[in-house]
Order: C-alpha cells, then structure tokens, then sequence
C-alpha cells in the first residue's frame, strides 16, 4: 500500500465489505428460522440441516470456480472470449486467494458475492421444504450458487459486463442478479419435483398448509430484513476518487458509486431501502387483507421491487414502485398455484421471482434515458433492455436450468423423498428414538425412585 | 526452516507478500479440495439413499399417526 490515503482507503473498504458480510449472514439465518417455522415439526431438523449444509457446500466451490466465474466471463461467450487476465488473480491457487499483504481486498470482496450465493441457494431451498432429498437440494445449490448467479452477475452485475454495454441493464440492488435467477429456479425446480401431499384437494383446490411456528417465522423475516442492510451495503463501492474510476466523471469529487461504478450515495439507499419496504408492507396488508406472512413477505418483495432502480429513485418512487409490485406479486402467485398446482411452499417464487421480474421491467420505463455506467459507448437504460435482462435472469438462467437439473435427477429417482417417508415426516427416525430414549429414561428414573422409597420405609 | 519462507518479521512489508505455508503446493492444495469436496457428495447421497429405503419401512402406524396430530 503506497501512500497513506491510499492505505485509508484500503483499509476502510476492506472493513466496510467484511461489516456487510457479518450483516448479511442475518439473511440465512433469517432463512433458516423461516424455514423451519413453515415446516411441520416432523420435518424440522431436515428441514435446518438443508438450508444450513447450504453454507459450507456453496462457500468452497465458489471458492473453486464460482468467483472465477465471475472475473472471466463478463463478455462471454456471444461477445468475447473469457477473461483469463482477470480471471486469473482469482483463481483458487492464485496467490491473491490465500493470506497475502500484498492483496487486502480480495477476501472480503469474495465474501460479499459469496453471501449472495448463499442467499440464491437458500431462496430455491424454501420453496421445496418437505419432500425433496436433501442430496438433490445440494446439487441445486452448487448450481445456481456457484454457477448461474454468478454468470448473471459477470453479465449484468460487473461494469464491463455485455448486458450493462450493449443492453443498458440496471440492477444496482440485484432485483434480477438474485431474486429473479433464484425465483426461476425455483420455479423449475418446484414444476417437476411436485407438491406436497396433500396441497391440493381432489377437485384441485389449493389448501393452505400453515406454519408450525408462527412466531419463528417472524423473526426469521425480521433477520431478512436486518440481513438486507447488509446486503445493501455490498452492493456498493463505498469511496471511490473519479481517477480511480477513470470513465467520464470529471473533478475531484470522491463519491460512493453502484457495481457499476456510476454514483449513489449511502444515503439514497438508505431512504429508499425503508421507503420500499413501507410501500411493500403497506400494499400487502390491503392486498392480503392483514394476512400476516404475505404482509412481512410483502415488505421484503417491496424492496426486491424497487432494488432495480434504488440506487437513483426518488424514496416515494421507491415506495409506489413497491406497492405496485407487491399488488402483481401476490395476485401472480395464486393465479398460478391455483393454474398449475404448483407448491410454493414459502412463497418464494413469488416473493423474489416475480418481484425481481416485475423490478426489472418498471426500473427501464423510470429511468429510461438514464447512463448505466460512467464508461463511455455504453447503452443507456431502457424499457428493452431492462425486459430482455429480467426475461435472461428470470427464464434463461433461472428456470430452464433449474428445471433440466431437476428432470435428470427425477428421471433416475433421485429428486423426491418415498410418499411413505413424506408422510411419517422425514425426521421420524430421529423423533422415533427420541421417544423411545425419553421412555426409557423415564422408566428407568420412575424405577429408581421407587426404589429409594422403599429403602426409606 | 521455515514453511512459509520467513524466520523473522524483521522485513520491509512493502516487500511481503503471500506467507501461508507451502507456497508452490497451491494447485495439488486445490485437487485434495475438490477431491474432499465430491467424496462429501458421493458419502452424502449414498447414505441417504440407504436412510430413505430404510425409512419407508418402519414407519409405526400409530406413531406416524401421534406425528400427524402434533403438526
């Protein structure tokens, strides 16, 4: 590190991303707890143990390749070939990925992403809670933690990416890098794996199966939102000098910019951050008619609506953009369960889905005109931009891979658990010796106690 | 001897840089990772294929019908 402000610097942008990256582990907490509190309790420790192997499984392969990924393949492969110089630097036996005081950033710059991927990887495993293997789950997080999100965000989530050059594609806060991609994978998934027995009545009415546990629920979404901060955060380069940027911005003016390096303040997002989350929960609680969960998750797909644009909106675009997308959001989602008898079990397909589709296609018609970076010869946003981007996130890298994964699993019967193990609960085994152990012991103590009562007689 | 090729930190930190032991090994330290890796999954699926057709046959009645009702 030369000189002492470029020191500062480091040091603070360092400390700034491994802040958000303790932030946002809250979200998979938060997603654990959800989880959980909507599975029945004869499901609950299954439930936990497949959300949480989540961490460690997409943690070391997108240490293998998934951040590789995203330094090579930013123009590939229609408009250029991969980015082995960038890459390099990245791959898993660069120097620059171990402890290095040469390099300070690249850890906790790796953390970042990687607690999106984390986050990608815990929103397909919500919706399918209850009667997938947990070994086919797995796979999925791999693939869409490892390898889809991250080829979408080296597209449309990295300054030099093809669809910010040539489309104009606008995601600051990652309504399409994350929410749309794992909403339609989610979908995929969901399509050919089934719903849970007994989702639907004979004549095909959808029954609601309610949470076990309410109250876990509740905090698991208030994590999510606390998580989001976080995330927020991550998605910013929080100070940044023109020079260092080297595009268009002329003066001297040091600013904190989005992925795209193109200025924001700490403080828009902020504004827009609690105003989209009123707009969401206000319209879900209309809308739901004070249905509690879709009036919390309603707060979260009013952010993921507004993320999109939240870099730039006005807080009152935020907060409308919000309403109108959590109004979609909640009619979509039970016109297609009741359409398609497909089981959501958490909404999620909803949630973040169709609220990162629906974030998308407004931001191009509010900030049409507007430049995507400060690079010169790059697109501007735009209605067709931001539709083809929210149609490649949503169907192209979300659902269609989802889906083929999922039918090659299911083909050779590996994807859903046995009806019979489903209906016992896939915890049986465990809760079955636990009552059988609790019996016991409780025999063994009545026993006892027996027994010293008639030594004191 | 030492693994990381520093004895001393009485050195020029401008002049530093990787120092986790074994510098040179970094390749064959990434093939013992994936290969810990795919061994998990291979573990992983077989056990709980065996776990799940173990599973499908003892399932008590009437304990699965005490689960039903707990919810």
């Amino acid at each position: 590190m030369d000189g002492n402000l470029n020191a500062l610097t480091t040091v603070f942008t360092e400390f700034y991303y491994w802040v958000t990256v303790v932030f946002m582990f809250l979200i998979h907490v938060g997603f654990c707890m959800y989880e959980v509190g909507a599975s029945r309790a004869r499901n609950h420790m299954h439930t936990l143990m497949k959300n949480i192997m989540i961490i460690p499984l997409v943690t070391v392969t997108f240490f293998f390749f998934g951040w590789w990924i995203y330094w090579a393949f930013p123009n590939f492969p229609f408009w250029g070939g991969l980015d082995t110089e960038a890459g390099a630097a990245n791959l898993p036996w660069a120097d620059t990925m171990a402890t290095n005081l040469d390099d300070r950033i690249t850890g906790v710059f790796w953390a970042a992403f990687l607690l999106f991927s984390w986050t990608a990887a815990s929103i397909v495993s919500g919706s399918v809670i209850e009667r997938i293997r947990s070994s086919a789950l797995w796979v999925h997080a791999v693939m869409i933690g490892s390898v889809w999100w991250i080829i979408d965000a080296a597209w449309g989530w990295h300054y030099g990416g093809w669809m910010v050059r040539v489309l104009g594609y606008h995601d600051a806060y990652a309504s399409g890098v994350i929410h749309a991609i794992a909403g339609g994978y989610a979908l995929g998934v969901i399509m050919v794996l089934g719903p849970r027995l007994g989702k639907f009545a004979k004549d095909g009415t959808p029954r609601d199966i309610p949470p076990h546990n309410p109250w876990l629920l509740t905090i698991g979404i208030f994590l999510i939102y606390t998580g989001f901060w976080g995330f927020y955060a991550a998605c910013n380069v929080p100070v940044i000098s023109p020079e260092a940027i080297d595009g268009q911005i002329t003066g001297v003016t040091w600013t904190a910019t989005n992925i795209y390096l193109a200025p924001t303040t700490l403080s828009a997002i902020t504004f827009n951050f609690l105003m989209s989350l009123s707009g969401g929960l206000m319209a879900a609680y209309v809308v739901s008619k004070g249905d509690a969960f879709w009036t919390f998750s309603g707060g979260l797909a009013g952010i993921i609506t507004a993320s999109a644009g939240n870099d730039l909106y006005h807080p009152i675009q935020a907060m409308i953009i919000a309403a109108i997308g959590v109004v979609i959001v909640y009619k979509l989602h039970h016109w297609v369960e009741r359409r398609f008898k497909l089981d959501d079990a958490v909404g999620a397909v909803a949630v973040h889905g169709y609220a990162g589709f629906v974030g998308l296609v407004i931001s191009g018609f509010v900030l049409w005109g507007v430049p995507s970076s400060p690079y010169e010869g790059y697109a501007t946003i735009n209605p067709v931009g931001q539709i083809t981007g929210a149609v490649i996130m949503f169907f192209v890298l979300g659902f269609l891979p989802g889906w083929v994964l999922a039918k090659i699993q299911s083909a050779v019967g590996v994807l859903r658990i046995p009806e019979e193990v489903e209906l016992q609960g896939l915890d049986y085994a465990e809760h079955h010796a636990y009552e059988d152990a609790k019996a016991a012991i409780i025999a063994a103590d009545k026993e006892e106690l027996a027994t010293r009562g008639v030594a004191a007689k | 001897m030492s693994t990381n090729g520093y004895t001393s930190w009485a050195v020029d930190l401008a002049e530093v840089g990787p120092v986790y032991p074994f510098q040179g090994y970094e390749v064959l330290m990434v093939i013992i990772g994936v290969a810990f890796w795919i061994g998990w999954h291979r573990i992983q699926f077989v056990r709980e294929g065996e776990h799940l057709e173990k599973a499908r046959h003892t399932g008590d009645e009437e304990k699965v019908k005490i689960q039903l009702e707990r919810y």
